[in-house]
């Protein structure tokens, strides 16, 4: 699908990380575009290469992870080759980062006004007196009660809650454009989850501000997310709009993973499983990445990798949906819909 | 943190109660102190006086607890050796071995922190390899054989050496970079502190015993900034830091430094009470005429009155060190710093 | 570890589960390694046969000669090709003198390592074992001493021996085993506390398992059986001490001599001959301390690597 303007474009992105038995690609050519001010849900497995693609993204890779090719821009500059300094200056100003443990995300030798204020002068021309009030203003933003007082306490002396809080604050307090949350609730209790989703929502809305939301939640993607990127073993095997992939998943992984969440899954008196498990990266099979897994693979899906292909409103890496085969998006659609592998057999005749 | 304190006091007196039953104990293992203290043309009479005087008749409690009432108020006894009251002995020799320690400590700090903070940061550097495999044989060097290598390079080498002539124009002895190799060098007398500090020779006096003395501890501050470094690099909240623009000078000073900060006092205060009685190696080698090389005498002759008080004084040290760091703690991490304060996991 | 427990019907298989394990593999991967043991294995060697391999003896006082005394290693231009690291001022062939005193050195090193290791083992299964205030006290001397550096607590172990000895001379000890005894002692227990609180970890690990109550209830009694089960669970941690013990016993053995406080002259440990040349660095003779001292560096550092590498390889948690 191609954006008019789009703020952030990945093209082709792939990430390696060379390790003591060869090299294991982490991210295997995506692409995908997030518009000003548009949510993306990265949703996938842990290992599926979310939070690789969100480290790239940010240009925070762990060594000695690295892209090995493709392209990140943003508002059409290219940033994934910047020098390091330049970079700098970007993270934090123009691409702000929540992490996965708010406990362990603030360092817990430093206030939190300190912590606030240091971001802000770094990126802003800001007195340490300005800062400051706007570090009082930030924490009172983003729900922190009593902020006057609250913004000269320590990490400690706050709950995991108000500590997400205050990452989101610091995520946000020079208004970027675009959020890499990086699993935002996972490590929150399910009561404060929703509250930080909710303050995360409105936030953005009001900045005006991107996000890519990785979470492995689907919930937590159906409730936020405009558009949803679904990941499997490094690649993306459907991105479209966030309602149209869970109601209706074009993917027959996708289909597996929406009818293994309870409530979101159509059939809700029985979850169903995908047999086996995604493969470990060093031994991914040839073809499409889930073709043992899948219940409708047929030949090519264990030769050919497939390209996305654009389908409805999204878009859709899946041999079923290739035009070329003769079949209708209707019929490719019933077939993942029949969950069984006879269907598939009849199909491909 | 009141109550914390007023724990660590009593932990700290009972340390010093054990320290000074094993040094009343020594006065016991090794026989009758009489025998020790006089000649031997001495008469039983005599003997029987003198016991009789240092209240050796007495029950043993009595005794040690007449040891504890004098060692608290600074009286150690009188040296087997020299006759002459050990506490005014030690007092002569303390300001040498003080500034000996103090001066080895501020060097292995001043050099040890950087170099670890380096390595930590360079992990593959070719300088960092460097420092890491002169680390080890530094370790593996024993204190006193660092000293004579000194003295042979420093001393003996470049008193021999020729002078070397630069470009046929001018010719550089290189004498001139000798270092003295014992004692103290010119001191001047503060109010009975005879001071080493304000003399170019007592300084330069103090640069080979305080770099002898200082090695050790500095290899291991070294090693240790090094893995504390390498442990917060790979922290949240230093991944975090990143995230947010801020400079790497900020990162790696501010906060990773920082939060390196709690081992390296622990070590560092321990280590503190380790040079003072590694001074005695250091002492013996530059002839520095301090409380260990008095101490070491002292051992040979099997003057137990020394070894005593020294023992005691040594002790001493490192119980006051210890609530020092103790304090130290409170001013670097906020998390001690509330009662109520919840255990929070980190790193 | 788990597998100690199983009973191993052969001689041979330790051995070749050695040989095939992960230890014996990072052994092979590691070239400064096999070169450290090989360095302590020459010096194990050098010492057990110090009499066949030595060219001299220097210790038979007979066949010096003074004539011989302070002559510079063979290569420089007043050596002597008899000497061929040179002489010490009694006319002793240095390397004769560095292969008896590594032999002395590594003597006092084992024994004092047994000595700490019987030591540490037998206080930390009793602290372990017993519980209560036994273990608290046990632990508690263990703290105190360990905030005591172990040179001091072996200088004064050495002078507290020296003094009893003295004034009961009803012991009749000559002076060598004298120094022998004194240094055994000082370095031995000023180092029992590392092992007293590896093997009380492991039995308190132990004493809660399922398998000491049960033996307690068919009527074994648990210290019997813990004894089984403890000491093959403690045996690396012990091995891994230990090593890094030999080196550090090796420098305090070395540090206590050159202090004048351990092995006399007559019969001379690295230390005492370092001690003996340092009197004579200032006038051009630097062979007669340099060259023990570079053995006594060399033994070390090649004993604290095989430490280092015995440690990473039998617990990779520990960096």
């Amino acid at each position: 699908m191609a954006m008019a303007n789009p703020l952030l474009q990945v093209r082709n992105l792939v990430v390696e990380f060379p390790t003591r038995r060869g090299t294991l690609t982490a991210v295997d050519d995506i692409s995908f575009d997030i518009a000003e001010g548009e949510v993306l849900g990265v949703v996938g497995e842990s290992g599926a290469g979310k939070s690789m693609t969100g480290a790239a993204v940010i240009g925070l890779l762990e060594p000695p992870g690295r892209i090995a090719s493709g392209e990140v821009l943003l508002e059409g500059r290219r940033i994934d080759n910047l020098p390091y300094e330049k970079m700098r200056r970007i993270r934090g100003k123009e691409i702000g980062a929540i992490f996965q443990d708010p406990l362990t995300s603030l360092n817990p030798l430093y206030s939190i006004g300190r912590q606030l204020t240091e971001t802000i002068m770094t990126h802003t021309d800001m007195t340490p007196t300005q800062a400051r009030a706007r570090a009082v203003e930030l924490l009172a933003e983003v729900g922190i009660p009593a902020p006057e007082r609250r913004v000269d306490q320590y990490p400690h002396q706050f709950s995991g809650g108000m500590r997400q809080r205050v990452v989101i604050a610091l995520a946000l307090c020079v208004n970027p454009r675009l959020i890499i949350a990086d699993e935002p609730t996972t490590a929150l209790d399910v009561s404060i989850q929703a509250q930080i989703i909710a303050l995360l929502k409105r936030l953005c809305r009001e900045h005006g501000t991107a996000v890519m939301l990785v979470t492995h939640d689907m919930g937590v993607i159906a409730e936020t997310a405009d558009r949803v990127a679904v990941m499997y073993a490094g690649r993306i095997a459907e991105i479209g709009p966030v309602r149209e992939v869970i109601k209706n998943a074009k993917h027959p992984y996708t289909h597996g993973l929406m009818g293994s969440i309870p409530a979101i899954g159509h059939d809700a008196d029985r979850l169903e499983q995908i047999p086996g498990s995604m493969p470990r990266l060093t031994d991914i099979p040839p073809g499409c990445a889930f073709n043992p897994r899948c219940l409708h693979a047929f030949d090519r899906c264990r030769r050919d990798r497939p390209e996305l292909i654009a389908v409805d409103d999204g878009q859709v890496s899946c041999w079923l949906y290739d035009t070329a085969a003769g079949r209708t998006t209707a019929e490719a659609k019933a077939i993942v819909a029949s969950r069984s592998g006879t269907a598939m057999e009849r199909a491909d005749g | 943190m009141v109550a914390f304190i007023i724990r660590r006091f009593i932990q700290s007196l009972f340390v010093m109660f054990v320290v000074a039953l094993v040094s009343f104990a020594m006065f016991q293992f090794i026989g009758d102190p009489v025998n020790q203290m006089v000649g031997i043309e001495t008469s039983l009479a005599e003997r029987a006086a003198l016991r009789e005087r240092l209240g050796l008749n007495d029950p043993i409690v009595v005794q040690f607890w007449h040891f504890i009432v004098n060692a608290v108020s600074g009286d150690f006894g009188i040296s087997y050796q020299h006759k002459r009251p050990v506490a005014d002995m030690l007092l002569e020799r303390l300001p040498a071995t003080l500034e000996l320690s103090a001066v080895s400590a501020l060097f292995s700090l001043l050099v040890g922190i950087p170099m670890g903070v380096y390595t930590g940061l360079n992990r593959d550097g070719f300088l960092a390899k460097v420092f890491l495999t002169v680390s080890l044989i530094g370790i593996s060097l024993p204190t006193f054989l660092i000293g004579i290598l000194l003295i042979f390079l420093f001393s003996v080498t470049l008193a021999n050496a020729p002078a070397i002539s630069v470009f046929g124009l001018f010719a550089i002895d290189p004498s001139v970079l000798q270092l003295p190799s014992f004692g103290r060098g010119t001191v001047v007398d503060l109010g009975g502190w005879r001071t080493g500090l304000l003399t170019a020779d007592g300084l330069k006096a103090l640069i080979m015993p305080s770099i002898t003395l200082g090695l050790f501890q500095l290899t291991l501050i070294m090693r240790l900034v090094r893995s504390e470094m390498l442990e917060v690099l790979r922290t949240d909240y230093i991944k975090f830091a990143r995230a947010r623009g801020l400079a790497n000078r900020a990162i790696n000073f501010g906060h990773a430094l920082k939060n390196t900060l709690v081992p390296v006092i622990t070590i560092t205060g321990l280590q503190i009470g380790s040079i003072i009685a590694f001074a005695i190696i250091t002492e013996t080698v530059f002839q520095w005429p301090g409380m260990g090389q008095m101490f070491l005498q002292a051992v040979q002759n099997v003057d137990i009155p020394i070894m005593a008080a020294y023992l005691m004084l040594i002790a001493f040290f490192f119980v006051v060190i210890n609530l020092i760091v103790d304090m130290l703690y409170y001013v670097v991490d906020p998390r001690l710093r509330v009662d109520t304060g919840k255990a929070t996991g980190h790193g | 570890m788990a597998d100690a427990h199983t009973s191993a019907p052969g001689l041979l298989d330790p051995l070749r589960r050695f040989l095939d394990g992960d230890v014996w593999a990072s052994f092979k991967r590691s070239p400064v390694t096999v070169g450290a043991a090989a360095v302590t294995l020459l010096y194990f060697l050098a010492a057990a046969f110090g009499p066949w391999v030595a060219p001299h003896d220097p210790f038979d006082l007979a066949k010096l000669d003074l004539l011989d005394s302070l002559i510079p290693p063979a290569w420089m231009a007043d050596g002597d090709p008899r000497f061929l690291l040179g002489t010490d001022d009694q006319g002793r062939d240095m390397l004769s003198a560095i292969i008896y005193g590594s032999r002395v050195s590594l003597l006092i090193g084992f024994a004092s390592v047994l000595l700490s290791m019987v030591l540490g083992i037998a206080l930390g299964l009793l602290s372990g074992f017993v519980g209560g205030a036994v273990d608290a006290f046990i632990m508690r001397m263990a703290e105190i001493q360990l905030s005591f550096p172990a040179i001091l607590v072996a200088l004064l172990i050495n002078g507290v021996v020296i003094g009893y000895f003295k004034t009961h001379p009803e012991w009749q000890v000559d002076q060598v085993t004298l120094a022998y005894v004194v240094l055994v002692l000082s370095i031995g227990l000023s180092n029992w506390v590392q092992y007293a609180r590896t093997v009380r970890g492991s039995t308190l690990v132990e004493r809660g398992k399922e398998y000491v109550q049960a033996a307690h209830v068919i009527g074994i009694h648990p210290a019997k059986i813990m004894l089984r089960h403890i000491l093959p669970n403690v045996m690396g941690p012990v091995l891994v001490i230990a090593t890094i013990q030999l080196a550090l016993a090796v420098i305090a053995e070395a540090t206590l001599s050159f202090l004048g406080v351990g092995v006399p002259p007559t019969e001379p440990s690295l230390g005492t001959l370092i001690r003996v040349g340092n009197d004579y660095l200032f006038s051009g003779e630097w062979w007669i301390t340099i060259f023990p001292g570079a053995a006594l560096a060399i033994l070390v550092l090649a004993v604290n690597l095989l430490g280092d590498w015995l440690r990473d390889a039998l617990n990779p948690k520990l960096r």
